[in-house]
């Protein structure tokens, strides 16, 4: 992301110029926008218009619309935000307060002006336009007959395939059956891993010849990947199926010529896991040897904070809180010292809690904790939202109100 | 179809006396429904079996038996009345709160559901003699005896029909419904008993005369499947054993032998994998080539996933279940565990190896809770590799005292775990008593054949309503294709319909196979092939659960269960993401919520809504999974209500399921 300009008043108004150029940027833009807020961009209208003598003709007319937010959606997996809202300032296209939906699009500048910027919000834009922070990370989880086909970016976990073969197991003098889809399984891995992954550019042109009943089919499938190129590939599964499968890929990458897989083999990276459902990814994550390797990437500290978490509440449950009101209590009594919480919490649409949760990560690192907010597009982000998506490691232990409890776990339902 | 006229003479001659009896008898039964719990589901037609069974025992001067005794089927009952709650551990309370599910109803096995005693009330004077005709014939000829039994089932439909009861659907469903269940009083249905001879023969030509239609063949053939079960295999009882143990502590080169040792790998087979092991380095795995058959498992030697296959002892038909010992083979491990009555426990007895597998970190002790949980009661520990110690007598009471100490923690009873000392690579003490010296100073019990040969068979809820879990699916020759799996409940025909959840599709039993052999039908305990047609293939998935269509078992995303927690290093959490293994499915879950926290032995409720659970706790928590499971509870399906939960590879839990949510 690359901010252009920035203009906030003393009063926290103001409005902000940014360029998106990757798709991450997207889910960073998802993350600053707010129902209220008013938005500029480039799009494209469908303008009707009626000459004079009656006849209506439409066309498409790029054009730049400031529009007030109401709807504001995105799709993780194509990575688009479309936003939708009421047009105020009129143009020869549109009317004041006709509707509009805006798809931001990337490289082309938007504006977004809000009533309020808060501190999360500004570093939210810093941490966007932070360009070390870059490194994207495919993985392949699997284990016999499931593979999930992963990238992880600083932001995000983006689930991009699922292959799941059914693999009969091995029968008392029949193993055929078993090896052949185990086969098949590794192929559709490897299918998924070239169409998916990106290794040396922004897209992946792959051209498939297939023979039918002596007609020969061309298919071209273009798969347009807006993401960086991927720096590493982990394969990691329970068991051999990773070496097995890492033999088969280069055995087959060398049968077909494959360039692309034969150029890149330094990236691939066996690791272990303990299964290959996608939450066993925060597994890999840390394994040391990936570590030492990616140095560290976000979604790696995210899994290593919320360890801590559970550590401590193993060895002293009253230094690990978590839900709103006892974190708010602690942080009352000065005692959090590592706050760890979800941003899905501060895409909260009503104002009075999205502030509830700005004020407590604003107290908090005034005094002098460490505020860590998670991507609740993350593995540990999606398991600490199911944990009420605030939780804190303390300082020194505060006794157990279990009244409290009550309403916090009640919050969340 | 078998002569029906076969059984008249055995009809109009019954012994004397026999009225009286069968009187006496019907009495019993018919109280006992009464009392039986109302809840529970009913299988009229086993009953019948019984009261053949019954009335053989009574006219071979066995005195008067309550029916529940022979045929009371809580194969728990150990579990139930293990005392284990004193004892301090981890899985010591495990039993203890199985034992302590609420409201468990008193499954009296038999409960006898009324629709049985109308049809057997009326029934007996044609299938006591029937009976009688059988415990006769059935030293003479094999053939003959399978005769008889059909035609008192056929005479059974016939009168059915002739009587105008109405209780056909049930019967051929397998389940009374309730309705009809509390219908007549035990002194109506037992009138027509007292009937002299004359009657029941008039009923049985009632019987003869019409052709019995499609439909009551069924319901005939099902009256019959205690009694079919018994005198399947020679009268030897079927059962699942499974063989684990920490990886490398000899588990498939023991059964490998041991296989060999009893004919079922042919000296050819056996050679060429000398040969071929030799060639490949690894001589000493010849003997486990025989269950490890991929390519992988033979180039790693290390067991991948169970390994099936049967062998007959003198009084059983095994079936046998090589469990992989590996760390990240639990998951295939608890699918072979899931479906055993039985186990075998292999420890590697040189030294520092037992240590290995024992301590933290081995499978030894994993593998002891997770078959414990999965409820198998019985053990034998084969003490492997006693001949690198020499055969010492120490080295082996050392290890049996270390691990009954722990068995014992993990809710086993002493009684029900024997300590054999084996070689599996040598074969001694396996299918023989050995004749090594150093041995035989100081051993004198039972080799590990003989010893699996005394494990008491479990008792199978045959009378329930059917239930398999599919544990694989593939294509065969032929149309459909196959799925193999247990039978947990109740039993299956060909050309039954069943329904397979959650995919929730009907389709239709073509043939059933067992040990490689068709058979038209197959009952609880039995590990069979079904060849299915009417289905996709795609959308059948190991874990699913095929069951009986008109008594379908439940799909859902969230339950509530009773936990256990083990030694786990991470306090659990609402939200914390778990494996949920069940059965042969493992499915991602998720905590959704902390309930209360148990007290360990009394069940009392000491704190609801706990911030976390820690090591050793007992525990009620709802969890939610990714896609629907097909559950049972535990109180309605003992084996069908039992489930693990993992975390990053290690096993943190043991539950049951107490409620089924949505």
């Amino acid at each position: 992301m690359k901010l252009v300009h920035k203009d906030i008043e003393k009063d926290n108004a103001g409005q902000v110029t940014l360029i998106p150029e990757e798709a991450e940027d997207m889910w960073h833009t998802y993350n600053l926008l707010q129902v209220g807020d008013s938005l500029r961009a480039s799009t494209i209208r469908k303008v009707q218009t009626e000459s004079s003598t009656g006849s209506v003709g439409s066309s498409r007319v790029r054009t730049t619309l400031t529009l007030c937010v109401e709807t504001i959606d995105f799709d993780s997996q194509a990575c688009q935000l479309r936003v939708k809202g009421t047009n105020i300032q009129e143009n020869q296209y549109v009317k004041m307060g006709a509707y509009h939906t805006i798809e931001l699009e990337l490289n082309r500048k938007f504006t977004l002006a809000k009533k309020v910027w808060d501190s999360v919000v500004l570093d939210r834009i810093e941490q966007a336009c932070d360009p070390a922070q870059k490194a994207d990370v495919a993985a392949v989880v699997m284990q016999e007959g499931l593979a999930n086909l992963v990238l992880v970016t600083p932001a995000m976990t983006l689930l991009r395939a699922k292959v799941e073969v059914t693999i009969p197991r091995k029968r008392k003098g029949s193993c055929t059956q078993h090896d052949k889809a185990l086969e098949r399984f590794y192929e559709a891995v490897m299918q998924g891993i070239l169409r998916h992954f990106s290794f040396d550019g922004n897209f992946v042109l792959k051209i498939q010849i297939r023979m039918d009943n002596g007609q020969i089919n061309t298919d071209i499938f273009v798969v347009f990947l807006c993401f960086s190129v991927v720096k590493c590939i982990l394969v990691a599964s329970p068991g051999f199926v990773k070496d097995q499968f890492i033999s088969y890929l280069f055995k087959e990458a060398v049968r077909q010529d494959c360039k692309i897989l034969l150029e890149n083999r330094s990236k691939f990276m066996v690791v272990h896991s303990s299964s290959g459902h996608k939450y066993s990814l925060k597994e890999v994550l840390c394994d040391p040897a990936v570590t030492a390797r990616l140095s560290d990437t976000k979604a790696a500290g995210e899994v290593k904070a919320l360890e801590d978490f559970y550590k401590m509440l193993q060895q002293e449950p009253d230094r690990a809180f978590y839900g709103l009101a006892h974190v708010e209590r602690a942080s009352e009594a000065l005692a959090v010292d590592i706050l760890l919480i979800s941003d899905k919490l501060f895409r909260h649409q009503d104002i009075a809690t999205r502030s509830r949760y700005v004020r407590l990560v604003d107290n908090v690192k005034e005094n002098g904790g460490n505020v860590r907010i998670f991507s609740s597009l993350h593995v540990s982000g999606d398991q600490l939202n199911q944990l009420s998506g605030v939780a804190a490691i303390l300082r020194f232990p505060i006794a157990d109100v279990s009244e409290a409890e009550e309403d916090s776990s009640s919050d969340e339902d | 179809m078998p002569d029906p006229n076969k059984s008249i003479p055995a009809a109009l001659n019954p012994p004397p006396g026999l009225g009286s009896l069968g009187k006496d008898h019907l009495k019993v039964v018919s109280s006992q429904n009464l009392v039986s719990d109302g809840g529970q589901s009913t299988l009229g037609q086993s009953s019948l079996a019984q009261l053949i069974a019954v009335h053989e025992q009574k006219c071979t001067n066995v005195p008067p038996l309550i029916p529940s005794t022979g045929l009371s089927l809580d194969n728990t009952v150990p579990l139930t009345t293990s005392p284990f709650g004193s004892f301090l551990g981890p899985a010591a309370p495990l039993s203890t709160m199985l034992s302590q599910g609420p409201s468990v109803p008193p499954i009296s096995g038999l409960s006898v559901g009324s629709g049985a005693t109308l049809s057997s009330g009326l029934v007996l004077g044609t299938s006591v003699p029937a009976g009688l005709a059988k415990a006769r014939e059935a030293p003479e000829s094999r053939v003959e005896a399978e005769v008889v039994p059909k035609v008192a089932r056929m005479t059974v439909s016939g009168k059915k029909q002739t009587m105008g009861f109405d209780v056909r659907s049930a019967e051929e469903n397998g389940i009374v419904a309730p309705s009809v269940r509390r219908g007549p009083s035990p002194d109506v249905t037992a009138a027509p008993t007292t009937e002299t001879p004359s009657k029941s023969s008039a009923v049985n030509e009632d019987s003869a005369a019409p052709t019995p239609t499609r439909p009551t063949g069924k319901s005939k053939q099902q009256l019959n499947i205690r009694a079919e079960l018994e005198k399947r295999q020679g009268g030897k009882p079927l059962l699942n054993l499974v063989v684990i143990g920490h990886v490398d502590a000899g588990k498939s080169t023991l059964m490998g032998h041991l296989l060999y040792l009893l004919g079922n790998v042919n000296k050819r087979t056996m050679h060429k994998y000398e040969q071929e092991s030799k060639k490949a380095g690894k001589a000493s795995f010849a003997y486990a080539w025989v269950l490890d058959e991929t390519g992988e498992e033979r180039d790693r030697g290390v067991t991948m996933d169970v390994g099936m296959t049967k062998f007959e002892t003198d009084s059983k038909v095994i079936t046998l279940m090589d469990a992989p010992g590996h760390k990240d083979f639990i998951p295939n491990m608890i699918t072979g565990a899931a479906q055993a009555d039985v186990a075998v426990l292999v420890v590697d007895a040189s030294r520092g190896e037992f240590e290995a597998g024992f301590e933290a970190g081995g499978q030894t002790r994993e593998h002891g809770l997770l078959v414990r949980s999965l409820g198998v009661t019985q053990l034998a520990v084969a003490v492997n590799k006693m001949d690198q110690v020499n055969w010492q007598q120490e080295r082996f009471r050392d290890i049996v005292s270390k691990l009954g100490h722990f068995l014992k923690q993990a809710g086993f009873k002493d009684s029900d775990v024997f300590y054999i000392p084996t070689s599996g690579l040598s074969g001694e003490n396996l299918t023989t008593r050995s004749k090594v010296a150093d041995l035989t100073a100081w051993y004198t019990g039972p080799c590990l054949l003989e010893q699996i040969d005394a494990f008491k068979p479990p008792q199978r809820s045959v009378e329930k309503p059917f239930r398999l879990c599919v544990s694989d699916v593939f294509k065969d020759q032929g149309s459909g294709f196959c799925v193999t799996g247990k039978i947990e409940a109740g039993f299956i025909q060909t050309g039954d319909k069943v329904l397979a959840m959650p995919p929730n599709e009907t389709c239709t039993v073509k043939g059933i196979t067992l040990h490689d052999e068709a058979l038209d039908w197959a009952a609880a305990g039995d590990h069979v092939s079904l060849t299915v047609t009417g289905m996709d293939i795609i959308k059948i998935n190991v874990g699913c659960i095929f069951c009986d269509p008109k008594e379908a078992i439940r799909a859902c995303t969230r339950f509530r269960a009773r936990i256990l927690l083990f030694n786990i290093e991470v306090p659990i959490t609402q939200g914390f993401p778990v494996l949920l293994h069940y059965q042969t499915v493992s499915e991602p879950a998720t905590i959704r919520k902390l309930v209360s926290v148990l007290h360990k032995s009394s069940g009392e409720v000491l704190k609801k809504k706990p911030k976390c659970l820690s090591k050793g706790q007992n525990a009620v928590v709802e969890i939610q999974t990714q896609r629907p499971v097909a559950l049972e509870l535990y109180k309605d399906y003992k084996e069908l209500g039992r489930f693990m939960l993992r975390y990053v590879g290690s096993t943190i839990a043991a539950g049951v399921v107490t409620e089924i949510k949505e």
